[in-house]
């Protein structure tokens, strides 16, 4: 364990960061740090707004309260060209990959590198050849992304992410949409980059299997809210042991397993519609 | 006044204020736009570290303008033709069927060419930037391009509005001519000596180069005006496919209404100021 005068200083920290669409409160006072070199894999239901957190992780979104710190600079306080800099720092692999449909795979892992760094062409080609090598995507070079599959575009996207070096790579839904055999490969490839290149990872997702593969330490959001923060293990225990009674506890048990009934069913259609599932599943 | 009327006259008002805002902050918003183009043409023209995106404004103009090119010639050629066969019954009772090259010549090249060539590129042009910009927000390329530290105004938007700047100006010339020919041929084929024989020396002597001057203008400013529309239409796209389909739309509706305003407020200037 980590003493707290070892402890690391956080490369993000989010400090109570609150968000509203309209009059939809999103995010209430989350607040959440990362370290160096760690998996955080942050989890919850649709709409629980851990895609939102995202978007203001990486400076797609301002907050109406709170703050994200990147490095340790706070990035909804900086003007265009710093938070730039930080971009620099971080790669993002999006929920279906965002490759630019107009370039090659091979151009859109080379466009990062065109625009932040002066190479050559001829060391821009290498280094591209060698992170979709990374991603076992090297045959796919010259491919139009409207030519290959969700899997494929994915794994592009991951190598355009990493074109850059990042320190941090941020992962939306990684799996999301993928067959069992690609989704266990994008989540190796993941833990591959993660221990190869050391960087720092957070992933967005709400699927359960990808995530425990994945996470060194895992945080629960739930409408808004932050309910728990831990490592893997802990969520391992919650999800194989039996009820609390403890209202966070079962509902952190009940998404993890996935069951049908439990305290996110009584939440969203009562009490009454809960024990007609309960009846219908021993049936 | 009954508590009734005093709601219905408030909601009115308050409809009425939400639109005006609707409006100024639309307004607000191109305005914005305008500003971060013109920052990122002058910085990529300027010597310096960002690098003005030839090759992709050279993309735009071939994409914008082979397409509407063909187009814009017919629909010039019949209004040149149409615009004769309408004036020449009138021209031809004041015995003036000589003038009709006048006619032709100055309405051409000072408000038809422009207006009609901006119209027609705003089906072409702007529908299908504005789709594709909507088209690449859905999918998420915008923001992804953010995240890499890439400017999409500098990117995608100042490619696309130069482009259709310069296209515009372009097909201008070649509607202006254009027009004339329709007008020409139709003058040959219906008309007889009269109006076809003395047809272009007529122009080129009554057509001058502030007629050429003051629609091409004209092309320049319907040009941008396209152009912004379009991008900002496609860069505020919400919901999916059907926010694309809205903002290719409304991309055609407010170019249409931006050009024919913007041709209001020129033709008054040029009228005060004798141009």
């Amino acid at each position: 364990m980590i003493e707290a005068a070892d402890k690391p200083s956080p490369v993000i920290k989010v400090s109570d960061l609150t968000k509203s669409f309209g009059d939809t409160k999103v995010l209430r006072g989350v607040d959440l740090e990362v370290y160096p070199g760690e998996t955080m894999v942050i989890m919850g239901g649709s709409g629980c707004g851990k895609s939102t957190l995202l978007r203001h992780m990486i400076g797609s979104l301002m907050p109406d309260r709170g703050s994200v710190e990147l490095f340790g600079q706070d990035i909804c306080r900086l003007g265009d060209r710093p938070l730039d800099e930080i971009r620099k720092r971080f790669g993002v692999l999006f929920q279906s990959g965002a490759l630019l449909n107009s370039l090659t795979v091979g151009e859109n892992v080379a466009l990062p590198l065109k625009e932040h760094r002066s190479l050559d062409s001829a060391t821009i080609d290498i280094i591209v050849r060698i992170k979709l090598n990374l991603v076992s995507m090297r045959h796919a070079i010259d491919r139009m992304p409207s030519e290959i599959s969700g899997g494929m575009k994915k794994r592009a996207g991951l190598a355009r992410a990493i074109a850059l070096d990042p320190e941090i790579l941020f992962y939306d839904e990684p799996s999301a949409g993928l067959d069992p055999v690609t989704s266990t490969q994008i989540d190796r490839l993941m833990m591959d980059l993660s221990g190869k290149l050391g960087v720092t990872t957070l992933v967005v997702t709400h699927e359960m299997d990808s995530a425990f593969r994945i996470a060194d330490r895992m945080c629960m959001l739930d409408a808004g809210v932050i309910l728990k923060v831990a490592p893997r293990q802990e969520f391992e225990a919650i999800r194989d042991g039996d009820p609390t009674g403890d209202e966070t506890t079962d509902l952190i048990r009940q998404f993890l397993r996935g069951d049908a009934a439990g305290p996110i069913t009584r939440r969203q259609i009562g009490v009454e519609f809960e024990t007609d599932i309960l009846r219908a599943g021993e049936r | 006044m009954s508590d009734t009327e005093q709601q219905a006259g408030r909601n009115s008002i308050e409809a009425l204020g939400a639109r005006v805002l609707g409006v100024l902050r639309y307004a607000g918003g191109m305005s914005l736009l305008l500003g971060s183009v013109a920052g990122a043409t002058a910085r990529g023209l300027l010597p310096g570290r960002v690098r003005f995106r030839w090759s992709a404004l050279a993309g735009q103009m071939v994409r914008v303008g082979i397409r509407s090119f063909p187009i814009v010639v017919l629909v010039q050629l019949f209004i040149g033709m149409i615009l004769t066969l309408q004036l020449a019954p009138t021209m031809s009772d004041y015995g003036q069927l000589d003038k009709i090259a006048t006619v032709i010549g100055i309405g051409g090249f000072r408000m038809l060419g422009p207006i009609i060539t901006a119209v027609v590129l705003s089906g072409f042009a702007g529908a299908s930037i504005a789709a594709e910009l909507g088209t690449m927000v859905v999918a998420e390329e915008i923001e992804a391009m953010r995240a890499m530290a890439m400017n999409p105004i500098r990117f995608l938007v100042v490619p696309r509005v130069v482009a259709t700047l310069i296209v515009l100006v372009l097909l201008t010339v070649v509607a202006d001519l254009v027009i004339c020919l329709g007008g020409f041929l139709a003058c040959k084929w219906a008309l007889g000596p009269d109006a076809y024989s003395g047809f272009w020396e007529t122009v080129r002597v009554e057509v001058t180069i502030l007629d050429l001057t003051t629609g091409l203008v004209q092309a320049a400013v319907f040009g941008i005006l396209i152009g912004l529309i379009a991008c900002h239409e496609g860069l505020n796209v919400r919901g999916g496919a059907e926010g694309v389909g809205r903002a290719t739309t409304m991309t055609v509706v407010y170019s249409l209404i931006a050009t024919i305003v913007a041709s209001g407020v020129f033709t008054v200037g040029f009228y005060l100021f004798k141009l």
